[in-house]
């Protein structure tokens, strides 16, 4: 089947000589990828180049003297806080906010959106439309009372605090992901697991998480993505030992004293980006058919 | 005492009433068939048995107990679903064993029994398969041997054929049936089919918006229907319902049928028959189409023969059986042949109306009168 699919690709290139609606196609394709990833060739190359050469203006040149020197800065020699201590803890204060909010937004979105597709009550419409509507909310409008939450409860300041933000704000997210996605899921292996004599949550890790596979990726990413590169909730809610690094970034760049060292700066907008880029490198082709499944049937 | 009784349910989502006042008892190891069109609530009369679904009010008892409040599994049920709902991330060998391990049932034991289903249902060589890598027929017998594995007091079955072909699906019927003979098991199983319901049940329950028409055994629903609706639900092709009016006739009622250009035709009824109208009264007969035949091939014993002249109309053979098509009382009639019969299309034909067999109903409320 396959070797039979291919060959009709094959024999379909030959026999079209590349046609000017192609050549054109490639070559808009082309253009569009140069201009996406000229910023990033540009910082990766001023990245690895003493400063010298960036103040000397050849900001678009390869390296003439390689160096990983401000990448060793950025991540831990570069002022940021009181000590210099680079990106390095705030690296760290990312990671720890970042796991648990995804893992605890993704689980609960999934418990949500089983429960609305699947054990339905009156009003569930209404519940998922007020869920949903928190996709909309924009940030700034809620600063002021989620700060005084985060008082009150004690955790103003610290990375359970950022958290527990996140996992609130992303739950909107992760319901309508898991909803749609159990929409389409058969109603009847549910109610043959309700016969079977599985209860509420066996059926849902024995049933249903073993076929969520595409959209716990999707959402992951989602997720993973959103709570990773915020920058408001983090400048808002993080205390000093909490400052998550999109927020220690901001300082490093922008301070105010001393040389401005671009290498550095590239460096560390890098180390900011990388975990984000691994993400979508692992699992990329997952997200793509996770999205689109569900739209097709299998 | 009845195994499974259903006294007065009734079932409404919100202001809609979908079953109105059900009354069911069946026997231990019966095989109840709910039937009726789609729409008229035998699916989900078979879920409120299985606790799948809520009822409004009345009463569910399985083998004396009442279950209304019980989840579904604790109420002793298995059922089969029209999907299969095979688990899809487990093998068939996990799937039939689920039950068993969710009742916490050791995993030696669990083994034995899925082996002793595996070898009922000649699955043995599949147990090491995951669904998505089976055919239609083999996932109906997985779907099957997770009911049985568990040994419950009741089965159910929802529509378990309708996904199968038209060959496979006569197959897996006989099996059904042969399974339920062997086993002695408790079944009740729906159907829109009314085939399966003929060659399946001990008892059929037939269904219409949420009424229950008729309940009795294959033979009186399809002898003796209660009403038109029921007489035209069953069988196929269904019963001739005949507009008429009645008459008297000497002593003895009879149905008189208008036709085309001819005096009407008298059709005397039974004498054994209690008939409830008086003469005069507008009537529907109700006859089956194998209780019109070719002269000679007229039921020997019946004391109630009468032979009618009409003219052919439709002719199809069927193979075993030849289905001759005529005109009464504005009606299209069908009449059942024998294959051999000589009849020609568009001649004057003897037909020989077996009146033991026929029924009268009330043409405004469809129902019995005779």
């Amino acid at each position: 089947m396959t070797a039979q699919v291919s060959t009709i690709a094959d024999t379909r290139s030959e026999s079209s000589p590349r046609s000017a609606p192609r050549v054109l196609l490639y070559a808009v394709l082309i253009l569009f990828a140069i201009y996406y990833l000229l910023p990033l060739f540009i910082m990766v190359v001023n990245s690895v180049k003493p400063l010298s050469e960036i103040q000397g203006g050849n900001m678009l040149s390869l390296p003439a003297q390689w160096t990983l020197e401000p990448w060793q800065k950025a991540w831990n020699e570069a002022q940021i806080g009181v000590q210099a201590t680079g990106l390095q803890p705030y690296f760290l204060n990312s990671i720890l906010m970042v796991v648990p909010a995804v893992a605890i937004s993704t689980i609960l979105g999934a418990l949500n959106g089983y429960v609305l597709t699947k054990y339905r009550f009156p009003g569930h419409k209404i519940v998922f439309g007020l869920m949903l509507f928190a996709c909309f909310i924009p940030f700034q409008i809620v600063l002021i009372p989620t700060a005084r939450i985060l008082g009150t409860l004690g955790i103003a300041g610290t990375i359970y605090g950022l958290i527990l933000v996140h996992v609130v704000y992303g739950l909107g997210f992760t319901t309508l992901y898991f909803r749609n996605y159990y929409e389409a899921f058969p109603t009847e292996l549910v109610r043959a697991a309700q016969v079977d004599g599985a209860s509420f949550f066996k059926i849902f890790y024995r049933i249903l998480l073993p076929s969520s596979g595409p959209i716990i990726v999707v959402t992951v990413i989602w997720q993973f993505t959103n709570v990773w590169n915020d920058f408001l909730f983090g400048a808002s809610f993080s205390g000093p030992n909490a400052m998550p690094i999109t927020v220690a970034l901001n300082n490093l760049v922008n301070s105010s004293t001393g040389v401005k060292e671009y290498n550095v700066h590239f460096a560390g907008a890098l180390l900011a980006a990388l975990p984000t880029l691994i993400v979508y490198i692992v699992a990329g082709r997952f997200f793509v058919r996770g999205l689109m499944s569900g739209a097709v049937k299998g | 005492m009845a195994f499974l009784e259903i006294n007065r349910l009734e079932k409404s989502y919100g202001a809609m009433s979908v079953l109105k006042g059900i009354n069911l008892a069946m026997e231990e190891g019966g095989f109840l068939v709910l039937v009726g069109p789609s729409g008229c609530g035998k699916s989900t009369l078979l879920n409120t048995i299985a606790g799948l679904e809520s009822i409004s009010s009345g009463e569910i008892k399985i083998a004396g107990r009442r279950v209304n409040d019980r989840r579904p599994s604790e109420r002793d049920i298995a059922m089969v679903f029209q999907s299969y709902a095979l688990y899809p991330n487990m093998t068939v060998a996990q799937n039939i064993a689920f039950g068993l391990e969710m009742r916490k049932v050791p995993k030696p034991e669990r083994d034995k029994a899925v082996a002793e289903v595996a070898e009922t249902l000649q699955i043995g060589h599949l147990l090491n398969r995951k669904p998505s890598q089976l055919s239609g027929g083999q996932r109906q017998r997985v779907a099957m041997g997770r009911a049985l594995v568990r040994k419950p007091k009741l089965f159910l079955f929802d529509e378990p054929l309708s996904n199968l072909d038209a060959k496979l699906r006569v197959d897996m019927r006989t099996e059904i049936k042969r399974l339920h003979n062997s086993l002695g098991t408790t079944i009740v199983y729906v159907t829109h089919d009314q085939i399966e319901a003929m060659t399946l049940a001990t008892k059929i329950a037939v269904l219409k918006d949420g009424h229950l028409q008729q309940f009795g055994t294959p033979a009186e629903i399809y002898n003796d229907p209660v009403n038109t609706f029921v007489a035209d639900f069953m069988g196929s092709p269904p019963m001739n319902l005949v507009p008429g009016e009645l008459v008297m006739s000497g002593k003895a009622y009879a149905v008189a049928i208008e036709r085309d250009g001819t005096a009407p035709v008298v059709l005397p009824i039974a004498n054994d028959r209690t008939v409830v109208s008086p003469a005069g009264q507008k009537v529907v007969l109700g006859i089956r189409p194998e209780a019109i035949t070719d002269v000679d091939g007229a039921d020997r014993n019946a004391k109630n023969v009468i032979r009618v002249s009409c003219r052919t109309e439709v002719v199809e053979p069927a193979g075993s059986d030849t289905f001759v098509v005529t005109r009464l009382g504005g009606k299209d009639v069908v009449a059942r042949m024998r294959s051999d019969a000589a009849v020609k299309l568009h001649s004057t034909t003897d037909f020989a109306y077996n009146m033991d067999r026929a029924v009268l109903f009330d043409p405004a409320s469809g129902n019995r009168v005779a």
